[in-house]
């Protein structure tokens, strides 16, 4: 078991040796952050490995203080509000970030602050401008960020603050939202300063006229163990609020961050754009099938010797059986959340790896037990009777009379683990899964399908690579 | 001559309900004894214990003179040959690779086994080029051919035989029957045959064991039986076989 463990830390742990890893969380300019400062490292000749759209502020900020990425894009009300939970100067911030080993770089020069916005149109209809006009109008419905609803600096302080009493409050996606408002469905929403959709759907933000939001000046926060110059280089980046909008703009536009991020640097390029889908395509497909194919081969060789003692019976049989079926029964997400905390695993393809594992033994187990429990008793009388000694009979009888069940369970679990993988993204573990990750969050169905045409062909490919390997593999005698 | 089995007060009970009562009974070397009863009076069971695919409760079972243990089944189930009635050919090997199975599994040499082979299935009328079919393309009586090679193939000094015909033809069944009876004699084989066909049992064994409800009612030549029964039962089972001609 633990060689297995070993096996998989050290097929991991080939990524990521050396370069500087940039993490991002789950929205347009944080992606497109983490993207400048990849570009500014590499031109001050680093080697950069990007982990984007990781999660909220929690995920990014464990991955950091436990050394598994070294910087990501931060604002500073956030790090007093959620990471070190009290008002602070940027001084007293520095200070008390030193502790756990992390710096913070100069400030970018915008402020993205929160704001509640609402349809231009409504809001002059109505008469609202300020989030105090909001108490006139609690029938107003509001659909928040799952983020916002939880903050310190959230959805509920600000209602107490402002004495707000709105009982139409929903949880949704950011990138959903806009959508939402947009329609009619929702009439008020969460939104940063500098999100490109605040002009495009003719939104227009409510002045936070009793100052609730704190600022929130975007930085850099980063490992105190990174490069003196990687730490110059990234305190260089200087944007404006404008710029920025623009960037997010183009971000949303193009479906492409990296390309918004090169617009920092230089005017568009829009040849840029086409020639990347390949690459990344094989980069996306690559990773998806490295995942998938490590967790399955320690499925089939952690999975197969649990079938065999399962099909055993008893009550080590009973246990094995009920302990695999009931990991089967967490959910995908809830499992990878679980497994975040773990030692040594945390926001890593580890990770991903572990959760696919896990789920891919029930099929294997279980069919592998069935297979060998369905033996004719005749058969195995034979087998014995002839004087095979337990593991002969094993190798040489049983498990080829039960390959075609074990296969079908072996293939039913490559299956499912290659739609499952598309989750790994949101542990920053890649796979085609980012392509969706990020569709999601820009709302775009291309960019979904970037990902999901491809996930949902290598499932058929895969499916029929096993149907040519079941003649392979099955004896010839059994498919008579 | 002598025993080459012997039982000794051997009881096997199922689910606390005896199944077998303490049974006394010696198979002579290089004869063919028949088991004969009605159905479900523990004929398979006796084979079973012989070769402990099942544990008996008590008594002892002993095997060319030594005593059958948990321990030395391994090694006295090579000395055995064991044809079931539905053959128990593996499906997933062809006719060749059942009957090497044991040959091969041991290491021996693979020109011996060839020549042995081709022994067996000339005085087993089987085939040669059907040899390297699988158990499916091959006909009900074709299998019982290989299975009894199979059985053979490591020069058994005892071969257990559970209603091998019991599934065939008449036609096949009488041809099968035959053949055997040569086979036995050309090999000087000890054979035990279950089976609950008097005509059978007549024609192809020396000694005839009757049995009914877990004990042996009546050991002897069917003359024996038949001129002397002990009791009722063996006059009734004698005469319910119609087409018996002693
Ligand atoms: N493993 C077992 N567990 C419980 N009962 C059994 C087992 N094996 C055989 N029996 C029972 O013992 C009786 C004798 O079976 P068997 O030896 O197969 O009879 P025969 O071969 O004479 O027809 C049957 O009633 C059968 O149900
Ligand atoms: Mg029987």
């Amino acid at each position: 078991m633990k060689a297995f463990f070993l096996l998989i830390l050290v097929a991991v742990s080939a990524f990521g040796a050396e370069p500087i890893v940039v993490g991002s969380k789950k929205f347009t300019e944080s992606y497109v952050l983490g993207e400048i400062a990849k570009m500014v490292l590499e031109q001050a000749g680093f080697t950069v490995q990007t982990r984007p759209g990781m999660g909220g502020t929690i995920i990014l900020w464990q991955a950091l203080s436990s050394g598994r990425i070294d910087l990501y894009p931060e604002y500073t009300g956030t790090i007093s509000e959620e990471i070190l939970k009290r008002p602070a100067s940027e001084n007293d911030m520095r200070k008390a970030l030193e502790k756990f080993g992390v710096g913070m770089s100069d400030d970018l020069g915008f402020n993205n602050t929160y704001a509640l916005v609402m349809r231009r149109e409504t809001a002059s209809k109505l008469g609202v401008s300020t989030i105090s006009d909001l108490r006139d109008h609690p029938g107003l419905k509001a659909g928040l960020t799952h983020e916002f609803l939880d903050r310190q600096d959230g959805w509920r302080p600000l209602a107490r603050r402002y004495r707000l009493t709105m009982p139409n409050v929903l949880g949704i996606d950011h990138a959903l939202g806009y959508g939402a408002l947009a329609h009619g469905e929702i009439d008020l929403k969460d939104a940063y300063s500098t999100d490109a959709k605040i002009a495009e759907n003719n939104l227009v933000i409510l002045r936070d006229d009793m100052h609730f939001f704190p600022e929130y000046k975007a930085v850099y926060l980063y490992r105190l163990t990174l490069d003196r110059r990687a730490i110059a280089a990234l305190n260089e980046i200087k944007i404006d609020e404008a710029k920025m909008t623009a960037l997010n703009a183009a971000a949303e536009k193009t479906k492409n961050y990296a390309y918004a991020a090169s617009l920092f640097f230089h005017a568009p390029n829009d040849h840029a754009v086409e020639r990347d889908l390949p690459r990344k395509l094989v980069r996306w497909i690559s990773r998806h099938l490295e995942l998938t194919g490590i967790s399955l081969l320690l499925s089939i060789a952690i999975g197969l010797p649990l079938g065999i003692a399962a099909s055993r019976g008893g009550a080590v049989g009973q246990a094995i059986l009920a302990i695999v079926g009931m990991i089967q029964t967490i959910p995908s997400l809830a499992l990878l959340a679980l497994l975040v905390p773990v030692p040594f695993l945390g926001i890593s393809a580890t990770t991903a790896i572990v959760a696919l594992f896990l789920y891919g033994l029930l099929p294997i187990v279980r069919n592998t037990a069935s297979g060998l429990q369905n033996i004719p008793p005749a058969l195995r009388d034979s087998a014995i009777a002839l004087g095979l000694e337990p593991s002969a009979r094993l190798r040489k009888i049983y498990l080829p009379l039960a390959s075609r069940t074990i296969l079908a369970g072996i293939k039913t679990s490559a299956v499912i683990n290659i739609g499952t993988a598309t989750l790994a993204a949101l542990i920053g573990a890649g796979g085609l899964g980012e392509p969706i990750l990020s569709g999601l969050n820009l709302n775009d169905n291309a960019t979904i399908l970037e990902g999901a045409i491809p996930a949902a062909l290598l499932a058929l490919l895969v499916q029929g690579l096993f149907d040519l390997l079941d003649r392979v593999l099955i004896p010839r005698g059994l498919r008579l | 001559m002598g025993a080459v089995l012997e039982l000794s007060g051997v009881t096997k009970s199922f689910n606390g309900a005896s199944a077998l009562r303490s049974t006394d009974l010696q198979f002579q070397r290089g004869l063919t004894t028949a088991l004969i009863g009605p159905s479900g009076c523990v004929k398979s069971t006796l084979l079973r214990l012989i070769l402990r695919l099942i544990e008996p409760d008590g008594g002892s079972i002993k095997f060319d003179g030594t005593e059958i243990t948990r321990q030395n089944a391994p090694e006295i189930r090579r000395r055995v040959g064991y044809v079931i009635q539905e053959g128990g050919l593996f499906p997933h090997l062809t006719a060749r690779a059942n009957v090497l199975l044991m040959s091969r599994h041991l290491g021996q040499p693979g020109e011996q086994a060839e020549t042995r082979l081709a022994e067996l299935c000339a005085l087993s009328q089987f085939p040669t080029e059907a040899l390297d079919r699988y158990p499916a393309e091959l006909s009900g009586g074709q299998r019982q051919r290989v299975s009894l090679m199979r059985g053979l193939m490591l020069s058994p000094e005892l071969l257990l035989l559970d209603e091998p015909l019991g599934a065939l033809d008449p036609l096949v069944r009488s041809a099968l029957q035959e053949d055997l009876k040569k086979i036995f004699l050309r090999l000087q084989q000890s054979v035990v045959l279950v089976t609950h066909d008097m005509a059978e049992a007549a024609y192809l064994a020396d000694e005839i064991v009757l049995m009914n409800e877990g004990r042996i009612v009546q050991k002897g030549t069917v003359a024996e039986l038949r001129d002397q029964p002990t009791n009722e039962f063996v006059r009734e089972f004698l005469n319910a076989q119609r087409s018996v001609h002693f």
